[in-house]
Parts: structure tokens; C-alpha cells; sequence
């Protein structure tokens, strides 16, 4: 086993085991602990991909500051641990069949298409440098950048509107 | 020796990583004895003076009472988070060390070139507040798992300083980011590097390769914001002796403890060096290139010094005074008569020599508004942060890249 394949499948099998631990975790906190392991290992795999500037954002936006204000909500509704329900009719009958059927699917469609049909990392070099990722953004996705910085700003004024009604 | 050259590049790292990391940890523990000792002055007192001349072993001491005291774990616990906390905020602040340049000098040990730092990222600065982006975890965890309400007030408190000071902090850097084009701490220092300016081409003077513009406004910015991350006064609220005992680590006793103790000076520490770095010129002498007689201001500076170490301790009858302290001081001495002496040495530490000295500069600075200021109030912190720090900031980006805009060569 070569190396990058080995780093990829321990990171793949940090984030997939943090994942199922977010759901399996009944108290808040350790939830959201989960959530942050798989932010890390997240991270890790677009290291391994070359894009060193994506993966530091990675971890100083969702790992640091989104995060962050999760636990902090927690902390601060000092939430208890959840009470374990069961598994509603609809979940059962409906949900557990979909979930296999989704994986099946996305398992087909990969092996039809063998491993050229993975071309995120085969684009690692192009986009990976702080400097080509950022003409990028402002050149051919200007767009899209504008409007999505835009979209951001309503949520914060409707943040404020909403907190501003109860007062 | 094959085995050595053929893994050098793994050895040259480990034994670096351990170099530094030994070095951190006595100077943490010096630390804590300079900010008693100058402290206890600024309040006309003597500070630690008991164990050892001068209370030099102090340090000493109060890492074995750390070690041997009782560490008990508070009743509903969680017991896990408990211990990981302390863990947590040690690591990310040692790990952040790695990324800091110490000098520019380069250096071949078995067939394997390396220099003054870890490692060198092309990212470094965005490498290091990813971790220390995380570092707040530890605090936040540890008030939350010692199941005691005056820890939790005061994780959720550094938890809400953080996220606001952290803005600021960012921000801040924006304007040193805009001048150098850069992300590497390397290219920072570069960029602030011409030979006959001295300390005039710093990023604080603001004569550097870039644009000309000063970033004073920006180094404000950092330095408040850098004493909010590290939880110092005026801004150690998480800790308020006065409302929360002491805050996120009231439970904490012994190496827990000690361990947090640790990584706040370890994280000062890094703060200093990257603010140093950001706004100082780095390792960059303060005198221009042809003033070559200031390569010998680290032989001017060590010789008296070792001398002084050597005649104080005689004075002593105690074994520490009589044989350890004229040692160091010979040690101390020899190396500033090897420095003077020996030429490639002496243009090797020039960059580390000047690293070094600004950092305990700044650390001293900090020590000196410990024994200063009086803490803020929460409301007045927040205040601060969000409505005066952060426009500033920002201010400091629209200003300078507005500035480099106008001189832009077109």
C-alpha cells in the first residue's frame, strides 16, 4: 500500500467514525466533539489533495469559529443529555430501504465509472496554490462569489431582525 | 553513520522538535519566575527569593510540588473531556511553535539541509491560526466537563472572547498579507528586508519593498487582540479571581493545572514571535547591513552578563550558587567569546540573536501590563472588541489596500 492511499483510508475512517459517533452520541457536546473530528479529517483529506489553502479555512472557519459557537450554544442551554426514542413508522418502512437503495446507487455509479471518474484529485495541482484559487474567485467566479457573500449578509440582517422583535 | 544519512530526514526533524520543545518548556518555567520577580518590583516587593539566589530555582520547586500533589476529580465529571481539555490546550500550543522561522540561516546535518524552524509551510500563518482557531476547545471543554458553575461561566466567557477577539486578530494581519503577497511567515520577513534601511523598512515603519504605507494601525489592533487570545490581563476574565475563583480551571489541580499553566505562556510565547514577525522585521537587524560592528552586540551583551552570573554566585555558599551558577555563567561567557571569535557562528546567530531579543521585549511588555492595568469589565470587553476593535481593523485593510492601489504601478 502506497503512502497518500494509506493517509487517505486512516482520514476516511476518522471522518466516517466520527460521523457515526455524532449520531450515536446522546449528550450535545459530545455530538458536536464528533462534528469537529470530522471537520479535522476533512481537512486532512484536501491536504492530501494539495490544496493547503482550503484546508487551513477548513479548520479556521468550521473547525475554529462555527464550531466554536456550537459548543458555545450548548454550554450556554447548558443542554441535557437526549432521551433515546424509537424508530418512528415512517423511518422504519421508508427510510431505512431509501438509505440502502441511495448507497447502492452511489456504489454502482462508481464502479460503472472506475477511478477516472474521481477527478477531484486528479485536479489537486491546478487550483491548489492561495494565489491561483484566488484568480480564480475574482475572475471567472466572480458571480457567484458576489452573490454568495450577498446571500450571507441577509442571513446576518435577518439574524439581527429577529432577534431585534423580541425586544 | 549509513543508517544516519540514509533517515536523516526523519532523525534532523525529531531531534529539532525535541531541541525546541525542551527550550520552550524551561523558558515557560523561567517565565513564570521573571513575571513574579517583575511584578513583585513593580508592586516594591522582592518576589520569589527563598529557593535557590535570587529564587531561581523556584520554578524548580513549584514543578515538584505540581507533580505531587493530590489531583482530584470533581464528583459528575465528564470524565473524559476532563482529561482531554488540558491535553488539548497544551498540544495546540506547542504544535503552533512549529511553523514559527527562528533565523534565516540554513544548515546541513548528514547529507540533510534544513532550517531554523520546524517546518516551512507556504501557509504558515494560515496553518497557525487554524491552530490556534482550535485552541480554544481546551478552555471551553474544561470549564464545561469540571461540572462546577464557576467553570462554566468561565469557558463560556473565554469561548465568547475568543470568537470576538479572534475577528480582530485576523483582520488585523490583513494589511501585513496586502504588502508582502504572501502567506509564509518566511515571505513576511523577506518582504520587510532592505539592506540599508535597518529597522526603517519594518512593517511598523513602513518602508519595506511593499507600498510604503505604516502598519501601526494593524499592530495595535494585533497586540490588543493577541493579549484577548491568550487570556492575559487586562482581558483575563475566564479567570476572575474576584467572581469565578478561577475560572475554567477551578477544578484542576496538579499536572492538569500545570498543564494549562504551560500552554498560556507557551501561547504567549508564539503571539510574541508572530507579532515580532508580522510587525518587527522577524530576525532582521534594527541597523542597516554596512553597521557591521553591531554583529558583535550578542558577545557585548553575553560576555558582562556571564561575568555578572559567574561573581554572583560566588557569593553564595549553597552548591546551586557556589558551582551551577558560575557555570552558567562560563557557559554564557564562552559562547559570547565564541561568537566574537569564530566568524561563520557570528553570522549565524545574528538572526536569531535579534529574534530572541524582541521576543523577550514583547514578553517583558506583557508582564509589565499584568502588573499595570486592572481588568476590564465583561460588558466593556465585548464593547471593545466588537464595536471599536474590529472597525479598526477593517479600517486598517480598506486603508492600506487603498494606499497600494493608488501607488500601483500602471
Amino acid at each position: 500500500m502506497t503512502g497518500p492511499i494509506f493517509i487517505f483510508l486512516v482520514l476516511a475512517a476518522v471522518a466516517i467514525a466520527g460521523a457515526v459517533s455524532l449520531i450515536l452520541y446522546r449528550h450535545p457536546i459530545h455530538s458536536a466533539l464528533s462534528l469537529i473530528v470530522v471537520m479535522i479529517a476533512l481537512a486532512g483529506l484536501y491536504l492530501l489533495m494539495g490544496a493547503e489553502f482550503v484546508a487551513a479555512v477548513q479548520l479556521i472557519v468550521y473547525g475554529g469559529a462555527i464550531m466554536v459557537l456550537f459548543i458555545f450554544v450548548i454550554m450556554l442551554l447548558n443542554a441535557g443529555e437526549e432521551e433515546r426514542t424509537n424508530f418512528s413508522t415512517l423511518a422504519t418502512y421508508g427510510g431505512v430501504p431509501l438509505a440502502f437503495a441511495i448507497a447502492g446507487l452511489i456504489a454502482a455509479a462508481l464502479s460503472r465509472a472506475g477511478t477516472e471518474a474521481l477527478p477531484a484529485a486528479a485536479q489537486g495541482g491546478a487550483v491548489s496554490s492561495t494565489r491561483s484559487l484566488s484568480m480564480l474567485l475574482f475572475s471567472e467566479f466572480v458571480y457567484p462569489f458576489e452573490l454568495t457573500s450577498f446571500l450571507i449578509l441577509v442571513a446576518i440582517l435577518g439574524a439581527i431582525v429577529l432577534a431585534q422583535r423580541e425586544n | 553513520m549509513e543508517f544516519l544519512y540514509k533517515y536523516a530526514f526523519i532523525i534532523v526533524p525529531v531531534i529539532k522538535i525535541a531541541i525546541l520543545v525542551f527550550i520552550v518548556l524551561t523558558v515557560d518555567a523561567y517565565l513564570t519566575w521573571l513575571e513574579r520577580k517583575v511584578i513583585a518590583h513593580i508592586q516594591a516587593r522582592w518576589g520569589p527569593h527563598r529557593v535557590g539566589p535570587h529564587g531561581l530555582l523556584q520554578p524548580l520547586a513549584d514543578g515538584i510540588k505540581f507533580v505531587f500533589k493530590e489531583d482530584p476529580i470533581p464528583a459528575g465529571a465528564d470524565r473524559f473531556l476532563y482529561f482531554l481539555a488540558p491535553f488539548l490546550t497544551l498540544v495546540l500550543a506547542v504544535t503552533s511553535l512549529a511553523v514559527i522561522p527562528f533565523g534565516p540561516g540554513k544548515f546541513t546535518i548528514w547529507g540533510y539541509t534544513t532550517t531554523l524552524s520546524i517546518v516551512d509551510l507556504n501557509i504558515s500563518l494560515l496553518a497557525l491560526f487554524a491552530i490556534t482557531a482550535l485552541g480554544v476547545y481546551g478552555i471551553a471543554l474544561a470549564g464545561w466537563a469540571s461540572n462546577s458553575k464557576y467553570s462554566l461561566f468561565g469557558g463560556l466567557r473565554s469561548s465568547a472572547q475568543m470568537i470576538s477577539y479572534e475577528l480582530a486578530l485576523t483582520l488585523s494581519v490583513v494589511g501585513v498579507l496586502l504588502l508582502a503577497g504572501d502567506l509564509s511567515l518566511r515571505g513576511i520577513v523577506d518582504q520587510q528586508y532592505i539592506p540599508h534601511l535597518g529597522f526603517l523598512s519594518w512593517n511598523i515603519a513602513g518602508f519595506g519593498k511593499g507600498y510604503g504605507i505604516t502598519q501601526i494601525l494593524g499592530f495595535v489592533c494585533f497586540f490588543i487582540a493577541a493579549i484577548a487570545e491568550t487570556n492575559r490581563v487586562p482581558f483575563d476574565l475566564p479567570e476572575a479571581e474576584s467572581e469565578l475563583v478561577a475560572g475554567f480551571h477551578t477544578e484542576y489541580a496538579s499536572m492538569k493545572f500545570a498543564m494549562f499553566f504551560i500552554a498560556e505562556y507557551t501561547s504567549m510565547i508564539v503571539v510574541s514571535c508572530l507579532g515580532t514577525i508580522l510587525f518587527f522585521g522577524g530576525w532582521l537587524s534594527p541597523f542597516p547591513d554596512s553597521w557591521t560592528f553591531t554583529h558583535y552586540l550578542p558577545s557585548l551583551l553575553l560576555i558582562p552578563f556571564g561575568l555578572w552570573v559567574i561573581f554572583d554566585g560566588m557569593r553564595y555558599e549553597t552548591i546551586f550558587g557556589r558551582i551551577i551558577l558560575p557555570g552558567i555563567g562560563t557557559a554564557i561567557a564562552g559562547l559570547g567569546i565564541a561568537l566574537a571569535v569564530i566568524r561563520p557562528l557570528n553570522d549565524f546567530a545574528q538572526g536569531p540573536f535579534w529574534l530572541i531579543s524582541k521576543v523577550l521585549l514583547s514578553l517583558l511588555i506583557y508582564i509589565w501590563l499584568r502588573g499595570t492595568l486592572p481588568r476590564l469589565r465583561y460588558d466593556q470587553l465585548m464593547g471593545f472588541g466588537w464595536k471599536v476593535l474590529l472597525p479598526v481593523s477593517i479600517a486598517n485593510v480598506v486603508i492600506t489596500s487603498a494606499v497600494m492601489f493608488w501607488r500601483m504601478p500602471r
